[in-house]
């Protein structure tokens, strides 16, 4: 498949940056941060969001959705890197509607997709248990309990853990942390009784949670998938996660490049651009070159999503680990390029680096990423 | 559609009975390359046999047009001669400064008789071309370049001296840049000409490198004849043609450039040279540099895919051939210092039977040079910082 955009692709990148330009930019981030709102981004966002299908792209259409798939849902995601805009599309569009379409049952698909598509209902994903992603060493535990289960155990800095309606959280019903046997993913509801949840302010702004489990019980309906079977679709939902925080990097790394190199055209020191100096323009270069690769590992892996091609989890780690080193490079860059100016709070510049680094270390960093692709190539 | 499935299985049938076995296996370099000319020495009856024989079918150059000896393929016939050569993992037939740079500027800017004259004998891998640009005060800065050509009337006296011409020894032919007016502006008073290099006057002298060896020369004119009928375009505008091929060039390079060090990838390399235990090969810190390597190298990779099938779609060119070569010839040379490290002291023995004449050192010493030929990095970065981000 050519590597480029259809029609149609291209059209939905320039309304989603129409749209986010308008209602969602950088100055919506700060106002949000400002007001110390709890989901981070404004209330009505999500409503139009919602009503442009948004919520539905990725959901298939024999269960209401729009079946409109990965490279245009990219394209969105894209776009809300380079105007740092926080929603539920993450969280719900992309992790719920992965895992739920992944596992789910009939029933479950028909509810939860349904729900999701309409924007009746949002989710998170809990997976990891301590400050490094790890998704085989959940220890969590899920015991049998009647024709139920009671969970018990804690998750950390789970996105939109704080607002999300549903969780799935990933428990363990047998086995031991290092296994890959014994996963299992359930749908709990946050407002449970056992469940407590515990809001964290991040350098984004945004609205994560470290979320405990105390004799949680929940009925045989809420596993998702067969017990003990739960990592393939967990492994398929973190693939989907990374491709998408690849592609929402991919956008900051864009947007920093852009401002910085306006800023080049600008700013004059020793009576003339600093555009002009070599030291910096070779630097400029590099970094262009560098988001000229990281276009093309996203859309490849974008399009491998769609394809179902067996290369989607070497690709999601290869863009992963790229991204999150450029991405990297690119925020550095860009506050040492505008130097005292880049450095104040009261200029946007400084919103991406705290964007960059949260979405780098959600679900695995460059290290984790170039360890498992080494893995995946058998070394 | 079904007819491109037919030309599929034409081709599929001619190469399988055409391409010798021997030229079924994949070369080490440049060595083994073919590059055809007047007195060149072939490896072997079958490297001669394959060349030819692609050569009488204008395979060499597939997407050339039939009335000069080319295989006038489209693009979708011409992707699918290449998917099947690499299916039999079948050799290049002949590579050469004619098809790479040469013919397709004639191509763009020559006259129909120069056409006629010059691209059947590149095609049939008969006439070896060679590249004289570079001077002793002109590399970078290329449009410094001081060798002239006095026009005489009917043709153009040259005098000069050339230098890091590739192959001139080997070389038939010349495409030289040659100062035809000196009031000009630097780059308004340029004129590429070709001449043969038995011409008298031409004297080519090898140079000896890094690696040992002496692909390229130093090459003097004094007093050499050329004809006008063999300036490529208009006296006084071979600047915007040397451009072209430059660019031509810088592809070539940039794609091209990764060298072949045989079917495995350096993952695999690396697995074996090192070891894995439970999964993970022995020294972590290598390992990162591997990985990391072919992470870039894939990201590269895809890079020149999505440039292709950009201009292809009429998408506008997103990266360029100054960010593909920059960026290719840059990571060629780290995958062989990554190579030399996975063999150890292996990898710096120079001579003998188990080293294949010391193939890795040569061929790592001869990367450095991957990022210097057809304009450094450092003048990518300025062309991509002038030409691509506008900083003056
Ligand atoms: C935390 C902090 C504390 C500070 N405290 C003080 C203080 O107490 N008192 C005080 O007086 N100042 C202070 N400063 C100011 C500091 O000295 C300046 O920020 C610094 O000199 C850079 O100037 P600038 O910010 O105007 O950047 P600019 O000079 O505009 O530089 C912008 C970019 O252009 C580059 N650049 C500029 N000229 C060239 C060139 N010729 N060649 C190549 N690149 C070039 C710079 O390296 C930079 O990347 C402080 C700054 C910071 C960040
Ligand atoms: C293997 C090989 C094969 C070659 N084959 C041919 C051939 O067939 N025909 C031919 O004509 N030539 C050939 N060349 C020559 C090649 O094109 C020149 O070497 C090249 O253009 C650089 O010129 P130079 O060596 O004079 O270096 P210089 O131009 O002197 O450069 C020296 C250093 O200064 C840097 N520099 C120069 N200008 C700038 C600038 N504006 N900004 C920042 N840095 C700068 C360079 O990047 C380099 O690091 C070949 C070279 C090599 C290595």
């Amino acid at each position: 498949m050519a590597l480029v955009l259809s029609e149609e692709q291209q059209m939905l990148k320039e309304s989603a940056q129409g749209f986010l330009a308008e209602f969602a930019p950088v100055a919506e981030l700060r106002k949000q941060r400002d007001a110390g709102s709890e989901t981070g981004y404004a209330e009505n966002l999500w409503g139009q969001m919602v009503e442009m299908g948004w919520a539905a792209i990725l959901v298939p259409e024999s269960y209401g959705g729009l079946e409109f798939g990965h490279v245009g849902m990219g394209q969105i995601i894209e776009q809300t890197g380079r105007t740092l805009t926080a929603s539920p599309l993450f969280a719900t569009a992309i992790l719920g509607v992965t895992a739920i379409n992944a596992a789910g049952s009939e029933e479950q698909k028909t509810e939860l997709l349904g729900a999701i598509a309409g924007g009746e209902i949002t989710t998170a994903l809990a997976v990891d248990e301590t400050a490094h992603h790890a998704p085989t060493q959940i220890s969590m535990a899920a015991t049998k309990q009647g024709t139920g289960y009671s969970l018990n155990g804690s998750k950390r800095f789970v996105a939109d853990g704080g607002t999300a309606d549903k969780l799935i959280v990933a428990a363990r019903t047998s086995g031991e942390a290092g296994d890959m046997k014994g996963i299992s993913l359930f749908v709990v509801d946050r407002t449970a009784a056992g469940v407590e949840v515990e809001r964290t302010a991040a350098t984004d702004g945004r609205n994560y949670a470290n979320i405990t489990f105390n004799n949680v019980e929940v009925a045989e309906a809420a596993l998702l998938g067969e017990e003990g079977q739960g990592y393939r679709a967990l492994n398929a939902t973190l693939d989907a996660g990374n491709v998408y925080l690849a592609a929402e990097l991919l956008g900051i790394s864009q947007e920093s490049f852009d401002r910085t190199l306006q800023y080049l055209k600008e700013r004059k020191q020793f009576g003339v651009l600093i555009g002009s100096f070599q030291g910096l323009q070779h630097r400029a270069a590099d970094w262009w070159s560098q988001v000229e690769l990281c276009k093309s590992v996203v859309l490849k892996a974008l399009q491998a999503m769609d394809a179902t091609d067996t290369k989607v989890p070497a690709l999601a780690s290869i863009a992963k680990a790229k991204l999150s080193e450029v991405a990297e490079l690119a925020t550095n860059e860009a506050i040492q390029m505008h130097a005292g100016i880049g450095m104040t709070d009261e200029y946007e510049i400084g919103f991406f680096i705290k964007r960059a680094r949260p979405a780098q270390a959600l679900f695995g960093d460059n290290s984790y990423h170039t360890d498992r692709f080494a893995l995946l190539s058998g070394y | 559609m079904s007819d491109l499935n037919a030309f599929r299985q034409e081709t599929r049938d001619w190469l399988e009975e055409n391409c010798p076995p021997a030229m079924r296996v994949s070369t080490k370099g440049g060595d083994e390359m073919c590059w055809g000319g007047r007195n060149y020495k072939f490896a072997s009856a079958d490297q001669q046999q394959w060349m030819e024989r692609m050569g009488a079918k204008g395979w060499t150059a597939p997407d050339w047009p039939t009335e000069y000896g080319g295989g006038g393929l489209d693009k979708a016939e011409h992707k699918i001669l290449k998917e099947e050569m690499l299916r039999i993992n079948a050799r290049s037939p002949l590579d050469s400064f004619g098809i790479w740079m040469i013919g397709p500027a004639l191509l763009k800017f020559g006259s129909e008789a120069l056409k006629h004259q010059h691209l059947p004998p590149i095609i049939r891998g008969e006439i070896r071309w060679c590249q004289g640009y570079s001077e002793p005060g002109a590399g970078s800065d290329l449009a410094g370049l001081q060798s002239k050509g006095e026009d005489m009337g009917d043709h153009f006296v040259a005098n000069g001296q050339k230098v890091w011409t590739s192959y001139g020894d080997k070389a038939d032919w010349m495409f030289c840049l040659l100062r035809t007016d000196s009031e000009a502006k630097k780059q308004m008073g340029i004129s590429l000409v070709l001449f043969d290099m038995e011409t008298p006057g031409v004297t080519p002298k090898p140079i000896k490198l890094i690696s040992g060896s002496s692909p390229f020369c130093e090459t003097f004119l004094d007093d050499v004849r050329v004809e006008k009928d063999q300036v490529v375009g208009e006296v006084n505008q071979g600047w915007t043609i040397a451009k072209y091929l430059l660019t031509h060039e810088r592809e070539m390079i940039g794609g091209m450039g990764m060298i072949d060090i045989g079917s495995e990838t350096l993952g695999q390399i690396a697995a074996k040279a090192m070891g894995v235990e439970y999964g993970r090969m022995n020294n972590p810190l290598l390992r990162a540099e591997v990985a990391k390597w072919e992470i870039d190298g894939a990201c590269f990779a895809l890079t020149a895919e999505r440039v292709t099938d950009e201009v292809k779609s009429g998408h506008g060119v997103g990266a360029t051939s100054a960010m593909l070569k920059y960026y290719g010839t840059e990571l060629n040379k780290r995958r062989f210092e990554t190579l030399l490290k996975l063999n150890g002291t292996d990898a710096m023995v120079w001579e003998g039977e188990a080293s294949n004449e010391g193939w890795l050192p040569r061929t790592w010493l001869r990367t450095k040079g991957n990022s210097i030929e057809g304009g450094t990095s450092e003048v990518q970065l300025n062309v991509i910082a002038k030409n691509i981000l506008g900083l003056g």
